[in-house]
């Protein structure tokens, strides 16, 4: 008996915390729109969530990239294939790698970063102090955040594709001789693009959306200590991870079967 | 000043995913489908398509110039049809014209091969709606070898 007491009572807290989570983001993208006021929060928070992953995560692509043409073309020479490297390696960033390492990163570097940065207003009662002076910190804080994160994360990810591929191709036509016309050519006959592009463009998006989302909340509701923003911070983290691979597997099932 | 900065990163931030879908367009995906202008639709009946699917490419001489639309099996004898949509660039397939299920390479994926044919008079183009009059079906590799030993026997 006990043991289902807690099992209902486990259950209970995950509806009950994705309820709460649901009710927080709803509170603070509805509304009526202020943009006087709450482009130069989104510029800010822009710059804080998007410019400043830029850099690893074109570093990355780059060396994803590189890997995907020197592993694929050791493979491919075998079967005297080597030109199917421009379609693997654009396959492979559009598809999975590109969004799903992006929204790994992103969840690393800025994601834990929301949650530090919400979780201390919260401890240090900056949360509370905004409340004081009648200005709503969901609207003020959490929206300009959850919209940078939401628009920034599909343009890394478009970036880190496009690095990516450019660093294939460095490796297999420049470094290791594939030729250069059939690389292109034979990527451009295989990439679709509404099938691959998009697609790719629409799982960024739905991982932009819960990376975010999952960021702010643990932030939002982080226990007011050290130790609650620090397992807060890693929480975010390994759940944010999790669910954007299994989110992955769900939508390459549905698009791609 | 401050703000200044952060303006003109962001800017350079959005120039570079704007560089960055403009290179998947146009260098990595190919979007020139024969398929995206205007389409007039063939159908062809055959016994056996194969491994034909939907949005498979019909070729004529190797050149793609439309993609399958629709497989459906028709009739009370379930008699499989292709359904096809041909780019109004090639609207002039006389109705001797001949459509057959190829494969390309040894591996490669199916298609459906059309070779024009003759013009005489009397003798109709295909319009949309029309069906191919000769059609040449997929060829099964089992089928082959089961005729091959078959003729075999025979000998």
């Amino acid at each position: 008996m006990d043991k289902l007491a807690k099992l209902g009572r486990s259950s209970l807290d995950i509806f009950s915390g994705m309820g709460a989570a649901l009710i927080m983001l709803l509170q603070s993208i509805i509304g009526k729109p202020q943009p006087a006021k709450s482009f130069p929060l989104f510029l800010r928070q822009m710059y804080v969530v998007g410019v400043q992953s830029m850099l690893i995560i074109i570093i990355s692509g780059m060396f994803i990239g590189m890997v995907l043409g020197l592993q694929g073309y050791t493979i491919l020479v075998d079967f005297g294939a080597e030109q199917a490297l421009g379609p693997m390696v654009a396959l492979s960033l559009l598809r999975e790698l590109g969004p799903v390492v992006t929204a790994l990163l992103f969840a690393g570097r800025a994601g834990s970063a929301l949650t530090a940065e919400i979780g201390l207003m919260r401890a240090t009662e900056q949360l509370s102090s905004l409340e004081m002076m009648a200005v709503d910190p969901l609207r003020r804080v959490v929206a300009p955040r959850f919209w940078a994160g939401f628009v920034s994360m599909p343009m890394l990810a478009l970036m880190f594709t496009a690095v990516g591929i450019i660093g294939g191709y460095w490796v297999g036509v420049q470094w290791l001789g594939v030729d250069d016309g059939a690389f292109w050519s034979v990527m451009q006959a295989s990439v679709d693009w509404r099938a691959d592009v998009m697609n790719g463009v629409i799982k960024s998006l739905v991982f932009a959306f819960v990376v975010t989302w999952i960021a702010l909340y643990k932030g939002y509701t982080a226990e007011p200590t050290s130790a609650g923003i620090s397992s807060a911070t890693t929480s975010t983290v390994v759940t944010g991870s999790l669910a954007v691979l299994g989110l992955d597997f769900v939508l390459t099932a549905i698009m791609f079967s | 000043m401050e703000t200044r900065k952060t303006e003109i990163l962001v800017g350079v931030f959005v120039a570079a995913t704007i560089v960055a879908l403009v290179f998947l367009a146009l260098r990595v995906a190919s979007n020139t489908d024969i398929t995206r202008g205007s389409t007039y639709t063939l159908n062809a009946t055959f016994d056996n398509i194969g491994g034909l699917k939907v949005r498979s490419p019909v070729k004529i001489g190797g050149v793609t110039v439309g993609r399958v639309s629709r497989i459906y099996l028709e009739g009370e004898y379930y008699v499989p049809v292709v359904e096809v949509q041909i780019s109004t660039d090639y609207d002039a397939l006389p109705e001797t014209s001949t459509v057959s299920v190829l494969t390309s390479g040894l591996l490669g994926e199916q298609y459906l091969g059309v070779e024009p044919g003759f013009i005489d008079d009397g003798i109709m183009m295909l319009e949309d709606g029309d069906s191919f009059m000769n059609t040449n079906s997929a060829m099964v590799l089992e089928e082959l070898i089961g005729q091959f030993l078959f003729s075999q026997r025979e000998n």
